[in-house]
């Protein structure tokens, strides 16, 4: 029987990509705008970055060369650990999970074409994000050693099997464990296991202090940061002959064993990855329409929290409740909480490693300053987890909207419930993030209190910038929570919060400069009308950023049709 | 009880419902009836609330659904045709949460909860997530969820969807004595047969328009055709009488 071609099969998913193309573009530029700025941008400085630094080490005699060779490769070897990751939660989505495959695998397509066709998408979907950051990184050093376009094409022919190896690494290894364990508990625990993982590479990487690097003068004699150099992380990496192939083209040395490499294992791998398709998908599939979890009881909400929002009116304490055990009923929502820990351990951790801590005890001025700009790096920190969090918050709504629109739930009760649920542990952390890193830092009790003042005040405002973006971005048909942060309304959010830490930080420094520079210079501090000024505004951007967002994201939702 | 007044909805250029007034009165079971695409979940959506009318006003009991929804809502219970409801909470749950949106709670929801998990023969399923329910199972929560607050309307698109033959039965005694106790039940079917035995009155859509209203002996009547049956009066109402055609199209079966 003539079987379908791959593109074929693969009609129904670039037919919708192109339609929700047409649709963007039909919806305005505005949004396409946004996007090219921002992702222009992101490469620009991507690629500044290491243009300076390969640049710098052109210029290091002998050394030059390898740490460009060793940046590259540490670079691909991160490339390919996160794809493995993102490839095994992809395909236990396109192998097992999807809405086309009940209509795939009872159509009379034979086994190979479903599998590539799977394969081609999860590696799509896992791989586009690494792919758009490799082009700035390629262009730095095909910049950096003139190396002529055809280079680019080449650096293609090699990045091309280094995404399809661990496509199908992360297919195999989530096929297996469909088959092992059934495919809607396999999510749960590869989404823990996943971020568990990458918040291991995380602190990992961060405690090994990569810093230490860029210092020769740490290490004992020079030998030794050239045997750490020359050495190849291990020569059985797909990374290691991706990075070997590149430089060898930029370094004009004919050597094709690293490309002749590359794409032998890519292909053995994907035979070898179909065999076992062909083997165990019939299985894992059917075990993958199984499993659910069973009994639950639910009591020790009601108890505490429950019992803790007793003065509420019973439709905002029932709605709080259903929040919070959705939360942790889901693991693809709560694992993230691994994350952040992992983020918030980082940040204490560089707080902590500043040299400000070494040797001699240093000036007031440089605490005063730190701390300052610490308001900042944590209103960062909090700007990602409401993003992860909050702003999700009403699109994971969006099924259920017929219930609370049918319902004489009033919608500000609504928006009050998910603002509440959200602020409250974000503001614990802010206030525990402020005040520990103040500690650490020895910062005088003005600027604590400045610090924790603003911080809580900010938090509201983050909080609210994250819910009002939410609603007026929804995902209703996103069916992973996770993916909701990363969409057009999830950047737009992070722009407009780091536009407010600016401006909120700018104010606040005119007010706290005044403070500083009294005690610096020994004068008694005066709080004058300048200072009061500068507070003021401080508050009233804050407030703003409070109330409007929210008052936006009401007004959206009273408008969403279902 | 339900009124509609020039109800219009109109998504760009496309008119989805087109200037519909009604009127069904307390203690009466309506029926809208319609091919696919007439209008008639847009309709039912728009009572409920969900759906805002480009046009005209829905009134509850007097209480306009858009200007005074906290008021009109209480007396609603909607059943949508598609059972969404949170995977991660039990059923139980579920109904205390919906409970909970209607101001109820206490020793009275609950003893509410456990008679309509009885009556639904879903109480050995109380404690379980709704990821683990049947597509029957989940629509036999939400019409659950739609009695819990005891409703003097209810709102219903497709009832028998999902449901098996006993439950169909259940639903359709459920709302007949609710009707004889002085409520008001608007539903749309495509199951003829459920109408017909089911309703007071019917109201043929298509096209976003009412293009005959009243009971199935007063339709019988307006359109001079004698003792059809209902089927035969809604293809010849809805131009459906080319579906016959259909015969010739899977005619394939005689090879």
């Amino acid at each position: 029987m003539k079987q379908p071609s791959l593109w074929h099969v693969l009609q129904p998913k670039w037919r919708t990509a192109l339609q929700r193309l047409r649709e963007e573009r039909a919806g305005g530029g505005g949004k396409l705008v946004i996007l090219t700025l921002v992702g222009a941008g992101f490469w620009a400085a991507v690629f500044g970055i290491l243009y300076a630094m390969l640049r710098y080490f052109r210029g290091v005699e002998d050394l030059g060369p390898l740490l460009a060779g060793k940046l590259l490769g540490i670079a691909l070897l991160s490339f390919v650990s996160i794809l493995v990751l993102s490839n095994v939660i992809t395909a236990l989505s396109s192998f097992f999970l999807a809405k086309d495959l009940d209509l795939l695998v009872s159509a009379p397509v034979d086994w190979l074409r479903l599998y590539l066709a799977k394969l081609g998408e999860t590696l799509l979907h896992s791989s586009w994000m690494v792919a758009l950051m490799a082009v700035p990184i390629v262009a730095a050093y095909g910049v950096v050693y003139h190396a002529g376009p055809l280079f680019y094409g080449y650096a293609l022919l090699t990045l091309i099997p280094l995404l399809v190896l661990p496509a199908v690494v992360g297919s195999a290894v989530t096929l297996i464990l469909v088959n092992v364990f059934p495919a809607r508990r396999t999510r749960d625990l590869l989404s823990i296991v996943a971020l568990g993982a990458a918040a291991g590479v995380i602190l990992l990487f961060r405690l090994i202090r990569p810093e230490q690097l860029a210092r020769p003068e740490g290490f004992r004699n020079l030998l030794d940061f050239i045997t750490l150099l020359r050495a190849p992380t291990s020569p059985f990496l797909p990374s290691e002959w991706a990075s070997r192939a590149i430089m060898n083209y930029l370094r004009e040395i004919v050597d094709p064993l690293p490309l002749i490499l590359l794409w032998t294992t890519a292909g053995a791998f994907v035979v070898a990855g179909a065999a076992l398709h062909r083997g165990l998908f019939a299985s894992g599939y059917t075990k993958a329409q199984e499993g659910a979890e069973r009994f639950v009881r639910g009591v020790f909400w009601r108890w505490t929290v429950g019992t803790l929002l007793r003065p509420l009116p019973v439709a905002k304490r029932e709605f709080v409740l259903k929040d919070i055990k959705l939360f942790f009923r889901d693991t693809t929502q709560w694992s993230q909480l691994i994350l952040l820990a992992v983020l918030v351990v980082v940040y204490l951790f560089n707080i902590q490693a500043l040299p400000l801590h070494r040797g001699e005890p240093v000036g007031f001025f440089y605490v005063s300053l730190v701390s300052f700009l610490n308001l900042g790096l944590a209103g960062f920190v909090l700007a990602s987890i409401a993003a992860r969090f909050i702003f999700p918050s009403v699109s994971l709504e969006g099924r259920q909207m017929w219930l609370l629109r049918s319902s004489p739930l009033d919608l500000k009760a609504l928006l009050w419930s998910k603002y509440w649920v959200g602020t409250v542990p974000l503001l614990v952390l802010a206030l525990l993030l402020t005040s520990l890193t103040n500690l650490l830092l020895k910062v005088t009790p003005f600027m604590m209190a400045v610090s924790l003042i603003a911080m809580s005040a900010l938090t509201l405002a983050i909080a609210a910038l994250a819910l009002g973006f939410g609603a007026l971005y929804p995902q209703f048909e996103t069916e992973n929570a996770a993916q909701i942060p990363t969409s057009f309304g999830g950047l737009v959010f992070m722009m407009a919060t780091i536009t407010l830490l600016g401006a909120v930080i700018v104010s606040l420094w005119q007010a706290v400069y005044t403070y500083v520079r009294a005690v610096y210079e020994g004068r008694p501090v005066v709080v004058d009308a300048w200072m009061l000024f500068w507070f003021a505004v401080a508050a009233a951007l804050c407030a703003a950023a409070t109330v409007i967002p929210l008052r936006i994201g009401l007004r959206k939702m009273e408008s969403f049709e279902f | 009880m339900i009124k509609l007044e020039n109800l219009t909805k109109l998504y760009g250029s496309f008119v989805a419902v087109d200037d519909i007034s009604l009127h069904v009165p307390r203690g009466a079971l309506f029926g809208c009836l319609g091919p696919n695409g007439a209008g008639k979940t847009t309709t039912l959506r728009m009572i409920a609330g969900i759906l805002r009318p480009s046009g005209g006003r829905v009134l509850l009991g007097g209480d306009d659904v858009h200007q005074h929804p906290l008021v009109a809502k209480q007396r609603l219970g909607f059943i949508p045709d598609r059972p969404f409801v949170y995977d991660k909470l039990t059923g139980a749950e579920f109904l205390r949460f919906v409970a909970g949106l209607y101001g109820q709670e206490g020793e009275t929801v609950e003893r509410r909860i456990a008679e309509l998990l009885e009556v639904f023969e879903l109480t050995s399923w109380k404690d379980e997530l709704v990821e683990a329910y049947s597509h029957g199972m989940r629509q036999k929560l939400i019409i659950s969820s739609a009695l819990i607050h005891r409703p003097e309307v209810i709102v219903v698109d497709e009832p028998m969807v999902g449901l098996d033959p006993k439950a169909a039965r259940l639903l359709k005694d459920i709302f007949r004595q609710f009707v004889q106790k002085g409520g008001t039940v608007l539903m749309s079917t495509h199951t003829l047969e459920v109408a017909e035995a089911m309703c007071d009155r019917v109201a043929i859509i298509q096209h976003g328009k009412i293009v005959a209203a009243g009971t199935v002996a007063e339709l019988r009547q307006q359109h001079k055709a004698g003792d059809a049956s209902l089927e035969e009066l809604f293809l010849k109402l809805t131009g459906g009488a080319h579906a016959r055609e259909l015969a010739e199209v899977l005619g394939g079966g005689d090879r």
